[in-house]
């Protein structure tokens, strides 16, 4: 039961020090989940990204129902959905009560002007990171280099293409790559024994 | 009936928004002005407070517009709608995921995936870096207090990774970087 409200309380404290959505909850679930409580490893908090990016809803929803159900099943994924939901819901409740004019508030004004730098920073340094525990493959290589100046591009350019056109694109290519490298293998063996 | 307007209005936002927030945010525009619900004005500052407010962004404005609608019950079905489809398909791909996590096909293309997640993160984040430190989009000027804020948290990321060997918390940086924004602005 006590695990159930760890989960609880870790999600709690990501939902409520996390700022700028899904991409920024990255480097801090991964900090909690992966360094410090150790529920889950780097490459399967890899495959959470992969699949909250891949499903729709919100990103921090989707990693947080997946790891609450890896460690403690369905109640672990309501209580720890519920924990990264409850502190946006209660100040974003109270914001629309009570602080009509909220962004003109000089310190929050200002604490978001610093708070917008560090999130940015914290998304690359976690890129980084997991570029690091990539395979050092030419293919693996090629592929996060095209999705990244795709990307750069259609930020720039501030084009509407979705992100999922991009992740299929690059699924499919690394589909076709396997399917051909592994015959190229079985051919080369098929040889050998003639 | 507004309450099941908005459940079923913010469900349709959880179900189709893919890669988070920003795919989700201009679903929710469409879906508040057909209703009308609020004025473009009014939703440009809600967005900017949800982005300003810690949690996750779809989260923070289905809350915001369905209280401005109907009070705590709106907030209340206006959340539900946006995170159970969200919730319901990470079930769904986890009782799948243990059929086909040993498949080498599914493998390959997860490897595929993963590259392109990883360079999208890396281009988010270098773009938000960028558009933080210019004052505007269309001209080359600088905003040297975040400059100076960049530079000093980086230094702190990188000088404890390499004193402790360990990686900073995230939410260290994050009050770090407040309290500094606070200072100098």
């Amino acid at each position: 039961m006590s695990i159930v409200f760890d989960l609880f309380f870790s999600f709690m404290k990501i939902g409520l020090f996390t700022f700028g959505g899904g991409y920024a909850m990255i480097p801090v679930i991964e900090n909690h989940c992966v360094d410090k409580r150790k529920w889950i490893t780097h490459d399967e908090m890899m495959n959470v990204t992969v699949i909250a990016e891949s499903t729709p809803g919100p990103i921090a929803i989707n990693c947080a129902t997946f790891v609450g159900y890896r460690i403690a099943g369905i109640l672990g994924a309501i209580m720890s959905t519920l924990g990264v939901v409850i502190p946006s819901f209660v100040l974003i409740f109270a914001i629309s009560k009570f602080l009509d004019n909220f962004l003109d508030i000089a310190i929050v004004a200002n604490a978001f002007k610093g708070i917008k730098v560090a999130v940015g920073i914290l998304i690359v340094d976690a890129a980084i990171n997991m570029m690091k525990r990539m395979p050092k493959k030419i293919f693996t290589i090629i592929i996060i280099i095209c999705s990244f100046a795709t990307m750069m591009v259609i930020n720039i350019m501030s084009v509407r293409l979705s992100s999922i056109i991009l992740m299929l694109i690059a699924a499919a290519l690394s589909l076709i790559y396997y399917t051909i490298e592994t015959r190229i293998k079985k051919g080369d063996k098929d040889c050998d024994l003639s | 009936m507004i309450y099941l307007n908005l459940f079923f209005s913010f469900l349709k936002v959880g179900l189709f928004s893919f890669g988070g927030a920003y795919g989700a945010i201009p679903l929710i525009r469409d879906v508040v002005l057909a209703n009308g619900w609020l004025d473009e004005e009014r939703i440009t500052y809600m967005i900017a407070v949800s982005e300003s407010t810690p949690g996750p962004i779809m989260v923070n404005l289905a809350t915001y517009i369905g209280s401005t609608q109907a009070g705590f019950a709106g907030a209340l079905v206006a959340t539900l709608g946006v995170i159970l489809p969200s919730f319901f398909v990470i079930l769904l791909v986890i009782a799948l995921l243990n059929k086909v996590i040993d498949n080498e096909y599914f493998q390959a293309t997860l490897m595929g995936l993963k590259a392109c997640v990883v360079g999208m993160i890396f281009a988010t984040g270098l773009h938000m870096i960028k558009v933080n430190c210019m004052l505007a989009s269309d001209k080359v000027a600088f905003d040297y207090k975040a400059v100076i804020i960049a530079v000093i948290l980086v230094a702190v990321l990188v000088l404890y990774k390499i004193i402790k060997k360990k990686r900073f918390s995230p939410i260290a940086l994050i009050m770090i970087s407040a309290a500094i924004g606070i200072v100098i602005y």
